[in-house]
Formats: structure tokens, sequence, C-alpha cells
């Protein structure tokens, strides 16, 4: 699924190219990636409808690099017909990405509770607004989170 | 209704972007204090009224085109959200009402119910 939805970056020419550094528990400049890329696909004349999916995606992965992921990375390319989003970091994993999944589910310590994250619906979030989503994770490696948003 | 009309006529402040608040018309309330239920849930023009006051409310009121963030009872919003909020153009709204009677104040106001 991977080579899949990658294999065509390759072939295919993107328009824009965006890489972002994402630092850890940083909620100075949490969502600034995904901020950014609101702002390009505005001024490129993206359909709102779509501009509101992309970034409630990217930031709930976004955000999750930041909480649970000891910070990480976005790549972003946008393509005529589509953007893709990579958001990667070297944190400790999940375990079990099924229970991840599920909605409510979250191992948010008080400390970030207490701000108002950990309703467990992030990734759910992400499912529900990316035409294409993948999960990608690894115990002492990292997460990647691929999403794919057709651009009409 | 635009914002600074809702602000203006319940006595509320405006802590950020007046010029904004100017334009934006309200089309309804969302009332949510998990962040990402309100990035969820929030429909394009709404009002959201939430108690937190930490930094991360700004990016959620602008991913989600809500008009404005009120923040209810007189609960103090510190200077760096504000900051931000104005960076990002985002509305906050600082109310001493609680959340129930924000709604029925934006209910009221809206219909033109004026009874008390
Ligand atoms: N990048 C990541 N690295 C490690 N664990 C992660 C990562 N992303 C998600 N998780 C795990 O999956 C759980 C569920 O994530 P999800 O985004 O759905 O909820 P949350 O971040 O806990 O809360 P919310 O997003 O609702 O504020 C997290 O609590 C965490 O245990
Ligand atoms: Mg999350």
């Amino acid at each position: 699924m991977k080579q899949a939805l990658w294999g065509q970056v390759i072939k295919v020419k993107s328009i824009l190219k965006r890489e972002y550094e994402i630092p850890a528990n940083d909620f100075a400049l949490a969502g600034e990636a995904s901020s950014n890329v609101r702002k390009i696909l505005t001024q490129l004349g993206v359909n709102p409808v779509i501009i509101k999916r992309t970034s409630i995606a990217m930031y709930e992965a976004e955000l999750n690099a930041v909480i649970h992921g000891n910070g990480g990375k976005a790549l972003v390319e946008i393509f005529e017909d589509k953007i893709q989003i990579l958001i990667y970091d070297e944190g400790p994993g999940i375990e079990d990405i099924e229970l991840a999944m599920v909605e409510g589910y979250s191992t948010a310590p008080d400390s970030i509770r207490e701000m108002g994250f950990g309703a467990g619906m992030g990734l759910s979030n992400i499912k529900k607004n990316a035409d294409e989503f993948l999960l990608e994770s690894e115990i002492n490696k990292g997460t990647k989170v691929y999403i794919t948003i057709a651009l009409f | 209704m635009t914002v600074k009309e809702f602000a203006l006529h319940n006595g509320y402040k405006i802590l950020s972007c007046v010029d904004r608040a100017e334009e934006l018309e309200i089309t309804g309330v969302y009332i949510c204090d998990l962040l990402s239920m309100a990035m969820a849930k929030i429909d394009d023009g709404e009002l959201w009224i939430t108690v937190h006051t930490n930094l991360n409310i700004i990016a959620i009121a602008s991913l989600t085109n809500a008009s404005c963030i009120v923040i209810p009872e007189g609960i103090e919003v510190e200077e760096n959200t504000i900051n931000k909020a104005q960076e990002k153009e985002v509305v906050i709204v600082q109310a001493s009402d609680r959340s129930y009677d924000i709604c029925i104040n934006f209910y009221r106001q809206k219909s033109g119910v004026t009874y008390d």
C-alpha cells in the first residue's frame, strides 16, 4: 500500500514540495506546519471544504508527533489533483495500532490532558478526513502517518 | 449577526482582532473542551465556547474556521495566547457569563426574543 501511495511521486512531478520540522512538546510552534499548508492551499484557490479536511488531518498527525512522538518532520507534496502528507517521528512507536485507532483510547499524560488533548480522537479524525490514510509504527523506532487528499 | 454585534450587545470583551470581529458572521454555537472533538465538530462560522486559554485553541479555531472563541465566566486569557490570536487573525471574546447563558444570549439576539 505504501508503494502504491508513494510510487506515483517518482513519476508525477509535484507542483510544490515543503518540509517542516515538528519540535517535541513545543506548543508555541505546534500546528505551525498545518497552518502553513492551509495558507498555501488557500493561495492556490483550493476548495475550502478540502482545505478544512486537509488542515484537520494534518494537525492531528502533527500534534501526535509533538505530544507522543518526541517531535518529527512533515513532508508535504501538492500535485495537480491531490495533496500527500507524510508525518514521521522517531519516537516510542505504537504498540497496538488497532487499539490506538479506537476512539477514546489515549495514553496522554495529565499535563497534556489539562490542555484539552487526550480525547483519543486524533487518529480517527485523520481517517475520517483523508481519502487515503496509512499508519505505520514500530516500537522504539517511530511512527509514520501517510495522508492523501484528493483536491477535487 | 457579527461577532462584534454579539459581543457589544451582551457586554462581552473582544480581546483580539476587533476589525475581524466586525466582518465575521456567527452561524451557530459549539461547546466542548476536548480539542480533537472541537476539531472534528466545529462548523464554519460557529462561535466556540471553551474554558481552555492555552495557545492550542488558536490553531483549532483557525483550522476549523470558527467565527470566534468565547471564553466564559470571565476567565483570564494569557498574553501569549492573545498575541497568537492576533497573528493568526482569530477573534477571542471574553464573556462574564456561563456557557449556558452565552448560548441563551446568542439565541435571543438571533431570534429577536427580548423577554427576561
Ligand atoms: N506519533 C505517535 N507516536 C507514539 N504514539 C502515538 C503516536 N500517535 C498516536 N499515538 C498513540 O495513539 C493514541 C491515540 O492517538 P489519538 O491521536 O487518537 O489520541 P490522543 O492523541 O491520545 O488524543 P487527541 O488526539 O484526541 O487529543 C495516543 O494516545 C498514543 O498512545
Ligand atoms: Mg492525538
